[in-house]
């Protein structure tokens, strides 16, 4: 009897073992690095909410290929080694497909790591989703295969600003105050060479960079914004140092116009409108929530009624994980060898307009509509402020997607 | 010319007085208890996060009454039940103390508001430009923060120095068991100096809150500054602390105004090559590394005078 019953018990944990992997397979896992504690925790925190959100829309329809889709979070702390150390620990849970985008050097590192694992690790290979890091040289000099990015890196970013620019005619004074590290000094330098090309009347009065997240009081740079007779400031300063900047200029009474890459990040509207700046803050991102376009108003309705603290920040998400997914089905496999090969020259109706972008086959790079968008009380067709502040973003110009292409020096080294 | 001399001077000003109302009830610790207290910016965003909440329901004025004693209590509490059976151990043991309360005060505030920087306003009464300089506006509640600071540093001043109570603290710090003897609880009086500076940190939290960004890292992003401050003053010294405070508002306004770089002021003197050589040293402006001055001096300080610019002591 006791036998009959050991056999039993080892039979079925011999079936336990056996089936595990099968029950693994229909189950879609994304890995998803980012920073989820310390400073950065608020925007990685809304980056996964958000993914989340998607996921579970989808596997309430049945998921993707009846695969339910399973968002795992990973906490990077904002540093390329523990980014690596968190790769790796995806990898070993036998996830396959990952996304990150907080910080241009960890999306570096984690590029370069994802290429020379997959190169040891034929069979295995992994596919890295990139939706926030622009630097330009994660898809030119460093570009690599089994890297996708959705944003728009900051070369396209102001290829269309300038190209908006450049219609503007009462701009005459240009300001550019930055981060002093890699990210700000390409910002400033590419707008200074475009502004060049493009609009050589314009005067660039100043250029200026000061220490990252270092600087507790601005106004002395705001006295400088002044007394340079500016009327247009161009900044890429995110998170503390973009609303604190903001928060001087409007104590100082200072009347410009504001060009922003991050005025939509986490506590920039909140900053803006105790600045009291209505209609003079801009930024440039790949879509709004007020824009007259029914489907994406509905999710946006159905994400907010979850997470009533924020609006959508990140319409890009949309597109990364629609666009990963809809490879999936094409090929019906989700291994990433597939998956990369399906996303090279793939379109897609874009979230916020559903206006068609295309991942370009030379470098990954997504190309989309740009859409140039100014903070400030609402109207009626308008629906959507921003963090509880009445106030929201209004489109200004959309940047067709023919304005936004610039050209790669990418070598794009395909697997045999 | 004169007009950026003007500005940068008020500037300076503003913010140096911006600085000594947050580190002074640092310096009150420390100068009073020998505590080097890590956690000092954590009471700051306490008072912020409190100052704020207050401020929701009932206004800022009440927020600006009842946030600083809230948490003195905090603070008073942490004296009586960590701090004092950590003091035993020596400084290392305080510090890493601290240190931890630090993260542990973070994570609370986190649990309760959130990670996004929450929406804490300047009170009505004071928002409005206070007056117009070469077209440039001073809103009023920095007038307000000034005045603050230097009602904060005379009353400090004055009960250290005047007073009977300053006298028992001051005491108590260099000789403890002699004014036990003499009948005083010493263990009481450096509690009640504790919960004074975790006050005095909310005090300045709840003025800045509403000026700078009140968010759940504000404490970590404020951190090093303060202890700038402190050891450049002078351990233990309140006019020190003072002086740096102003002295670095200045020093830092100044360089921010100045386009000066080696290459604009000798370019002419040297051949291209070594320029190449130096590079980024060569080119970089006085403004581009204004805000790392402070942390230069601290350097220097400590390697020429360590006792600071009007300490009192070595450690």
């Amino acid at each position: 009897m006791s036998n009959k019953f050991a056999m039993t018990a080892l039979a079925l944990s011999l079936f336990g073992v056996a089936t595990l992997p099968a029950a693994a397979d229909s189950v879609l896992k994304i890995a998803y690095i980012d920073p989820l504690s310390g400073g950065g925790a608020s925007i990685g925190q809304i980056g996964l909410n958000q993914l989340k959100f998607i996921a579970d829309s989808l596997n309430a329809k049945g998921g993707v290929m009846g695969e339910k889709i399973e968002i795992t979070g990973y906490d990077n702390k904002l540093n390329p080694q523990e980014s690596l150390v968190a790769v790796q620990k995806a990898i070993d849970e036998g996830i396959r497909i990952i996304t990150q985008g907080n910080g241009s050097s960890v999306a570096s590192a984690v590029e370069d790591f994802v290429g020379k694992y997959n190169e040891r690790n034929p069979g295995k290979e992994v596919i890295y989703l990139n939706y926030a890091a622009i630097d330009p040289t994660l898809t030119n000099e460093k570009c690599s295969y089994w890297h996708f990015a959705w944003d728009a890196n900051v070369g396209i970013k102001l290829q269309a600003l300038t190209n908006f620019i450049k219609t503007q005619k009462d701009i005459k004074k240009v300001y550019l105050i930055d981060q002093d590290y890699s990210f700000g000094h390409s910002v400033a330098d590419t707008t200074v060479r475009m502004l060049k090309e493009k609009r050589p009347d314009i005067e660039i009065v100043g250029n200026e960079f000061h220490p990252l997240v270092k600087v507790t009081d601005f106004s002395p740079y705001v006295a400088k914004i002044k007394a340079s007779g500016a009327d247009t400031v161009i900044t890429a300063n995110w998170g503390q140092d973009f609303a604190l900047l903001i928060k001087a200029a409007g104590d100082a009474g200072l009347q410009v116009n504001w060009y922003t890459f991050y005025a939509g990040g986490a506590g920039g509207p909140t900053a803006v409108k105790q600045a009291n700046m209505s209609d003079h803050v801009f930024q440039i991102t790949e879509g709004i929530n007020n824009i007259d376009y029914k489907p994406a108003q509905d999710v946006i309705r159905a994400y907010i009624a979850r997470y009533p603290d924020a609006p959508v920040y990140y319409p890009r998400l949309f597109n990364e994980t629609g666009m990963l997914f809809k490879a999936i089905e094409e090929v019906k496999s989700d291994d990433p060898v597939k998956i990369a090969a399906a996303l090279e020259g793939a379109k897609y109706p874009t979230f916020s307009s559903g206006d068609e972008g295309f991942m370009r086959k030379d470098d990954h790079q997504f190309f989309q509509p740009l859409y140039i968008s100014t903070l400030g009380p609402l109207s009626a067709k308008e629906p959507f402020d921003e963090e509880h502040t009445g106030w929201g973003w209004k489109m200004v110009a959309q940047i067709p997607v023919a304005d936004t292409i610039l050209p790669t020096i990418c070598k794009m080294k395909r697997p045999e | 010319m004169v007009e950026i001399v003007f500005i940068s001077t008020l500037n300076g000003v503003l913010y140096g007085m911006l600085l000594f109302l947050m580190a002074s009830g640092l310096t009150v610790i420390f100068s009073m208890m020998g505590v080097l207290n890590f956690a000092h910016a954590s009471f700051y965003m306490l008072g912020a996060f409190f100052g704020f909440e207050i401020s929701r329901h009932v206004g800022f004025w009440p927020g600006l009454a009842v946030a600083p004693p809230l948490v003195g209590g905090i603070g008073m509490a942490v004296e009586r039940y960590g701090l004092r059976r950590v003091h035993r151990h020596g400084h290392v043991a305080e510090l890493l103390f601290t240190f931890g309360l630090t993260f542990v005060i973070q994570e609370l505030v986190e649990m309760v508001w959130g990670k996004l920087p929450v929406d804490y306003r300047v009170p009505p009464l004071l928002d409005f430009p206070a007056f117009t300089v070469f077209s440039l506006n001073y809103p009023a509640f920095k007038m307000f923060e000034l005045l603050i600071s230097i009602a904060i540093f005379l009353a400090l001043l004055l009960v250290v120095k005047r007073t009977r109570v300053g006298l028992i603290v001051q005491a108590a710090l260099s000789h403890p068991e002699m004014v036990g003897m003499l009948g005083h609880n010493v263990d009481r009086i450096f509690m009640l100096v504790f919960g004074v500076g975790a006050g005095l940190a909310a005090v300045a939290g709840v003025i800045a809150g509403p000026a700078l960004v009140t968010q759940s890292n504000m404490a970590e992003l404020l951190g090093p500054i303060l202890f700038v401050v402190v050891v450049v003053g002078g351990l233990g010294s309140l006019s020190g602390a003072f002086a740096a405070s102003l002295l670095i508002g200045l020093a830092q306004t100044f360089a921010v105004a100045s386009n000066a770089s080696l290459a604009s002021l000798f370019g002419n003197l040297v051949s291209d090559r070594s320029q190449a050589y130096l590079g980024d040293i060569w080119n970089v402006t006085v403004s581009q590394i204004a805000p790392i001055l402070p942390y230069l001096l601290l350097v220097l300080i400590l390697i020429f005078r360590p006792r600071g610019l009007i300490g009192t002591r070595d450690s």
